[in-house]
Order: C-alpha cells, then structure tokens, then sequence
C-alpha cells in the first residue's frame, strides 16, 4: 500500500484474465467431465479469486501480518466444514 | 519498571484534574464520547444491569424448583424464565463485561496508548449493543421458551417470538465483533515505544485471544441466527427434516461460536488473574510465556472441540471419537495457567485484600468447573450425566466460580483507578465470604443431583431431589445477600470512598502509572517502557 | 489521517490526535482484513451446509442448477469483474491525487453494482414467477440465502462507495490521505471475491 500498486496496464491485464477464466469456466461447465466439473470449476474460481486478492487487493504488497489476517479465516472456513463432514459423513 | 520505580503518591503521569476523565458531565458528554474508558463504563453500568435482572431470574427459578410439582409459576413461566435467565447472562452480561467493559477501559492504559484504534467504531459497537438489546426487549411480548440455546426444530416451530430475538443477537454479536476488531488493531499497532510482545500484561494477552475468537466464531452465529429466522420468515429448510434439513447441523453451527465463546467469558477472567497474583503476592509472575502463549492456545484449540456438547444427539461415532479426544487438548494450556499462578503464589508475600480473595476464590473454583468438565470430555461419563444438572454445576462453577470471581476480582481491584475512590475493606469481605459459601451450596449440590439422576430444563422433578434442591434455593439466598452486600458497598465506595491514591496496589503495569482516575488523555506523555510489568521484589527480607 | 481530520477529532475527543498518519493508515488496513476475516466466517455458515447437503442430495443439486441461468449469472460476473477494476484503477487514480479521475471511476463502480442488482432482480422475478421461492427446497434455499445475502453486501457497498464519492466531491481525499477510499475498495473487492465463488458453485456445477 506504500507505494504505487501494479499500475494501470497491470489492472486491465488481471482483469483480461479475469474475464477470460470467467468464459472458460462457463464453457467448461457445459462439457460433462462427472466430479472433475466442480474440481475446474473450484480451481478457476481458485485462481481468479487468487487474482484479485494479489492485485487489486494488493495483498501482494502488503506485509506479513496482513497476510496472516488474511489467510487464517480461511483455515477456520475448512475446519468447520470439516469438523461437520466428520459428523454427516459418517453417521 | 523496575520496583524501585513506585513513586509512591506521585502519579508518573499525574492528573490536571482530580476528576480525570469523568469531569465532563452530563447525558451527552457520555452518549457522544469516544473516550474508551466511558465507554468501558458505560459497557460495565449496562452488563452489570443485566447481571442483576439475570440474577433475579436465577432466583425465581430457584423457588420454583424447592417443589417437584407444578408450584408457584406454571410450567412454561418456568420454561420462559430459564430461558430469559441464561440468554440475558450468557449474552448481555457475561460475553461482554470483561472484554468490553474492563477491556475498554484498560487495554489502553495497560499498553500506553491514547485510546483505542477506532474510537468512534467502539462508540458504534455500544450502541450496537444497546440496540440488540432494546430488540431482545421487544421480543419479550412473546417471551422465549427455548432455553439459550435455540435449538432446531423446537425454536422453528415455537410460537415465541424466535425471530426477533435472534435479530437482537444478531446485532449484539455485531457489537461484539466490532469490539474485537478493535481490540486486535489496537494491541497490535498502538503499543508505547519499547512495550514488545514480552512485555505486554497478560491481560493484554489474554484479550488479545479473546479478540480472537470474538472475530473468528461470532459471524458464525450471526448466520445460524439469521438462518434460523428465514426459517421461520421464508420458510428456508437447512434446519427442518421435514425439507431435508438436518437439525444437527444447527448444532453444528451454533456450538461452532458457542463453545470457542466460552473461553470469550473465561480467558479475560484468567487475564485478571495473572495481574492480580503476582501484585498481591509481591512476586514476579512465574512462567510469563507459559501463561501468554496457553492465553492464544486455549483461543485456538477451542475451536476444535464443539463437537463434544453434542455427544448425544446422534452424531456420529467418528466424530464423536475425535471431538472427545480433542477436548482433552484444552486442559493442557488451562492447567498450565493454573500452575503458574500457584507457582506465583508460593514463598510469596501474599495479603489477602478484597481482589486477592476473589482471585484465589477464582483458582478454586475453576479447578473444580475445569476438572468437573474432563469427566464431560470423556464419551462414556458424558453419556452418563448429560442433560443433568452435573452439567448446570459444571458450567456455573466455570461461569461463575469462574468468569464472575475473575470479574470481581477486576472490579475490586480497578475500582480506585476506575472511580478514583477506594472501595471499603469492611464491607468487601464479608460479601465475598456469603458469595463463596452461598456459591458452593448452591452448586455442589447439583454436582449431586446430577449424578443421582436429576435431569436439568424441566420444570417438575421426582420427589427424591426435593431435599437438596431445598439446599440448593437455601444457598442461592446466601449467594444473593453476598452480591447485593458486594454491590451496596460499590455504591457506597462512589460516593463515600475515601480518594484513591494514583497506584494504592503499588502495581507495575502502565494503568497504575497514571492518575486515579486517569486523566482522559489518559498519559500527559506516552511513556517509554523498558521492562516487563511484573519486577516484583520478592519476599521482603 | 489527514492533519485535517485528525484536528477534528482532537475536537470531538479533546483527545491529541492519538495515531500518526502511517500508524492510522496501518491500522485501517488491518481492520479492514480483521472485518473480511469475519465476513468469510458469516459466508462460511452458508457454505458448511453447500457442501453438506450437496454431498446428501447430488441430484438434487444437479437438477435444479440447470433451472439457473447461467448466462446471466456469467454476464453479472463480467460486471461485477469490471467494477473491481474501476475501483482500482479509482484507487490508482486518487494515489496520484487525481479526484476527478476517482469520481469518475466511483461512479463507474456505483452503476455496474446497480446493473448487478438489476440483473439479480430479473433472474428473482423468473424464479419466483415459476413458484421457485426459498422455501421450494435445499438448493434454492442455498441459492437464494447465499445471492440474497451477497447482494445485500452489494448493496452495502453501493452505501459506501457513494459516501466515498460524496466526500471525494468535497474534497476530502488527496494524493496524501485516502484510506477510506483504499478501506472501502478492499470491502468491494471482497464482495466481487465471494461472487466468484458463488457463480460456479451455484450456476454451474450446482
């Protein structure tokens, strides 16, 4: 956040890509590949979702703390899927 | 901070005004003010409200309960007034107290810093609260039976008004993290030059794990409660088996916040702990690390141990195997602060005054609530007591033998920095002593009926248990003349107490550096620090 | 913060100004990964019973997504994709003390939220129109608490980032203090992050 961030060009370029992962995952749903479809889909959504936390959030930038903040909620989003899992799967 | 440092009468930061921060008066100096200390109090005048107005429930439902028929209230004023009792204490009360009211109020202090980070948020988060209040108010026109705990499908289908009351705690958890958020940003940028991490008090420590949790698990009861309400409002099913819904599920969510917010109400009490021993036992705290890191390993490991308030509802084999083996991760670090502090104590300089008393009452019996809760951890016992009243004992001797003590124990302690008036010895023991006997009387006994049997929530019980639960009522009037004696001398110390000297404890921390009460920019200079909070001397030779 | 705003609030608080600027702009940022953290956490109540009933009903799921549009939810997500991009380049722009440029792009912003919302109102209307409401079954009670309670971020942020334009007219923000325009493009960043998440899960392999 301290000093300017990818610039102009490297915002539109994030956001080509952005809408260019939006259009194959679109035309990737429309081929059945079973369980593989929710894995691509998860992965580009991954991959975009990535993108924008790197770059228009700068996250790329910030310091290690703010990742911290960033990231352990995510570690408490899988714990309290898993810890359900762990009950609805096996009952 | 070295000891030699106690300036005796001589605030390190004196006051301009004897009143410090309380002398702006009226309604709207304190309704508009961004002061964290007059919001700390007006947080305090609020929870402690509501303790009372709890209490009251506590005891009408104790009367009831001196006779196994349907006497003196019926059946659903019961079913209503156990409810109210444990929603009122469990969220305006005994989340909040500590953390919002006593942390508000010291965290700055205890750090050397002005205020918190965003002090109009904090003014936000009261008002926040004081509106989830006014809504759980409105909810009482068709007052809630569900116990605290909602539980699905009952709570879908009771024609008490769940909807509303579940906004109302929507908006309190809102406040709550708000509060959090806060408190984190603040403890993590705003700590005076030179106050590293290893010198932060452990109260410090102990809120910032709390701010933790507050952050972390309160949204998710905020979306269980909204759920929760579109279940009722748009006819939304995750809950309802009828739509495919599973009612474990709500569990799953609802004890996903419910039990990490257990150590909500518990860690800030142990915070108050480790500054008051070592203070009234003259000695460095032992194990200042140990006590620290447990503070954040209790915040962490909380979260993964939910599982085990549901053992009988039908959960799984696996997932009840793994959530009680878990459990048993949580008394690690617990019993880690527990030692430390008895280490502290030992060859010390130990005077009993009013927050020391509290404090040891504290260690007493939340070894009793703590050890009580391993026999509930273990998978065949639990089965054995579960929907007991061992659970009821359990968890008061944890909530109040806990939480509570710790917070009188803050109280008696902070109150001549809060007020800058000296509470009154006289009356402090005396009250402490009824409080203690009247608490064991009430409780143990329900250690009792539990085991043999007696199970909790229902409003009539076989005539066997009539017998202790007399015991029991007999004791919740012992209980009850200690706190409204603990509360007459409160009163009495606003506005009889003689004047508090800047540090009457001859504490080391940065709270007691400043006048009493501290001046509302709180330090005339933002001190540098150069050593940890707890250089006590020692025994006196 | 500005010398300016935290004169005012030396007023307001007979406080000294209790934060430097550099401390205040690091604080706003950690308070706003603090707040986002908690947003995850509120979404993730939602996503916890995704995964769980999608496991539980598989058909289910599968048949009713298909009931979804998925060219308009794949339009809204270029939409709201592109709205991002105009707050950060609104960012780029006061960063170089460029606030007509941060107008312009505020205002960009406000209109594709609204477009998003208009869009989600159409799709609203279908389904409520075929008797599909949240109450039908599992997945439309999945899909219309995660859309509904995304849009009304949505609509928190439109609050927002018009109270950023506004005061960005009157000349609060420049080339030296700006967090509240940065505070406010992280929130609506995030908003666009859960939307990317929601548009496959829901629309695509439901």
């Amino acid at each position: 956040m301290k000093e300017h961030g990818p610039g102009n060009v490297g915002y539109i370029a994030v956001w080509a890509a952005l809408v260019v992962l939006t259009a194959a995952t679109v035309a990737v749903s429309y081929v059945h590949l079973g369980m593989m479809n929710i894995v691509v889909a998860l992965l580009i959504a991954s991959v975009k979702a990535s993108l924008v936390a790197l770059f228009f959030m700068h996250l790329r930038r910030e310091s290690r703390l703010v990742w911290g903040f960033a990231l352990t909620p995510v570690f408490f989003l899988v714990l309290i899927i898993a810890g359900t899992l762990s009950d609805t799967l096996f009952r | 901070m070295r000891e030699t440092m106690w300036s005796g009468e001589r605030p390190l930061n004196g006051n301009a005004s004897p009143r410090g921060y309380l002398e702006e008066k009226g309604f709207w100096a304190w309704a508009y003010t961004l002061d964290h200390k007059r919001i700390g109090v007006m947080y305090l005048y609020t929870t402690l409200f509501f303790f009372l107005v709890g209490g009251v429930f506590a005891l009408l439902i104790r009367i009831k309960l001196m006779f196994p028929g349907q006497h003196i209230f019926t059946n659903q004023t019961y079913n209503v007034m156990f409810t109210m009792h444990g929603a009122l204490m469990i969220f305006l009360f005994i989340i909040p107290a500590i953390p919002s009211g006593l942390g508000n109020f010291f965290i700055p202090l205890q750090i050397g810093a002005r205020d918190v980070a965003f002090p109009r948020l904090n003014l936000m988060s009261y008002w926040v609260f004081v509106a989830g209040i006014v809504v759980i108010l409105f909810s009482l026109v068709r007052p809630m039976d569900t116990g605290w705990t909602f539980y699905t499908p009952y709570s879908a289908r009771t024609s008490a008004d769940v909807t509303v009351l579940s906004f109302g705690i929507f908006l309190i958890g809102m406040s709550s993290i708000l509060t959090g958020l806060n408190f984190l940003v603040t403890i993590h940028k705003l700590r005076a030059p030179g106050m590293t991490w290893h010198r932060m008090p452990l109260f410090i420590w102990s809120m910032y794990a709390t701010s933790i949790i507050q952050v972390l698990a309160t949204p998710v009861v905020g979306i269980t409660f909204l759920l929760l309400a579109m279940e009722r409002v748009l006819g939304v099913g995750f809950f309802d088996p009828a739509k495919g819904g599973d009612p474990i599920l709500f569990q799953h969510f609802f004890w996903f916040y419910s039990h990490p917010v257990v150590y909500v109400m518990i860690l800030p009490a142990m915070g108050i702990i480790s500054e008051v021993i070592p203070v009234f036992s003259r000695k460095p705290i032992f194990g200042y690390k140990a006590i620290a890191y447990s503070s954040v390993a209790i915040a962490l490991f909380g979260f993964f141990v939910w599982g085990h308030h549901m053992f009988v509802t039908g959960m799984s084999g696996t997932a009840a195997i793994i959530f009680s083996l878990l459990t048993y991760s949580v008394a690690i670090p617990t019993a880690i602060k527990v030692f430390n502090w008895l280490a502290t104590m030992y060859r010390g300089s130990i005077t009993f005054e009013s927050p020391m008393l509290y404090a040891l009452t504290f260690i007493f019996l939340f070894v009793v609530g703590g050890l009580t809760g391993m026999y509930l951890g273990a998978l065949g016992a639990d089965i054995h007591v579960h929907d007991t009243y061992f659970i009821v004992a359990h968890f008061h001797y944890t909530m109040v033998g806990g939480t509570v003590m710790g917070l009188l124990a803050g109280l008696h302690f902070w109150f001549p920095k809060m007020t800058g008036r000296m509470l009154g010895e006289k009356m402090a023991r005396p009250a402490w002593l009824l409080m203690f006997i009247g608490f064991n009387v009430t409780f143990f006994t329900q250690f009792i009926l539990g085991f043999e049997g007696m199970p909790r929530r229902y409003a009539e019980y076989p005539a066997q248990y009539q017998a202790l639960n007399i015991v029991s009522t007999v004791g919740s009037w012992v209980l009850a003349t200690g706190v409204l004696i603990m509360f007459a001398n409160f009163v009495r110390g606003l506005f009889r107490g003689a004047p508090a000297p800047p540090n009457p404890w001859k504490a080391l921390s940065l709270d007691w550096q400043t006048g009493s009460p501290p001046p509302t920019e709180n330090f005339r200079e933002i001190p540098t620090v150069t050593d940890w909070p707890y250089g006590y001397a020692g025994r006196q030779t | 913060m500005s010398g300016e705003v935290t004169h005012k609030e030396a007023a307001m608080t007979g406080h000294e100004p209790h934060m430097d600027p550099a401390t205040a702009r690091e604080a706003a940022t950690l308070g706003i990964w603090t707040f986002l953290a908690t947003e995850v956490l509120l979404f993730g109540g939602l996503f916890t019973a995704y995964v769980i009933f999608r496991i539980k009903y598989p058909r289910m799921f599968y048949e009713d997504h298909l009931m979804l549009d998925r060219v308009l939810g794949a339009v809204n997500t270029i939409v709201l994709i592109g709205s991002s991009l105009t707050v950060a380049l609104g960012i780029s722009a006061i960063r170089k003390g460029k606030v007509r440029l941060l107008r312009m792009y505020l205002s960009f912003t406000i209109l594709l939220a609204a477009t998003f919302l208009g869009i989600k109102y159409l799709e609203y209307t279908e389904k409520f129109s075929h008797g599909l409401s949240p109450g039908t079954d599992i997945f439309f009670s999945l899909y219309f608490m995660l859309t509904g309670l995304h849009g009304i971020h949505v609509l928190a942020g439109m609050v927002v980032l018009g109270a950023v334009l506004y005061l960005a007219g009157k000349g609060k923000y420049s080339e030296s203090y700006h967090t509240p325009v940065e505070i406010s493009g992280l929130y609506w960043h995030f908003v666009d992050l859960v939307w990317i998440y929601l548009f496959p899960l829901l629309y695509l392999v439901g």
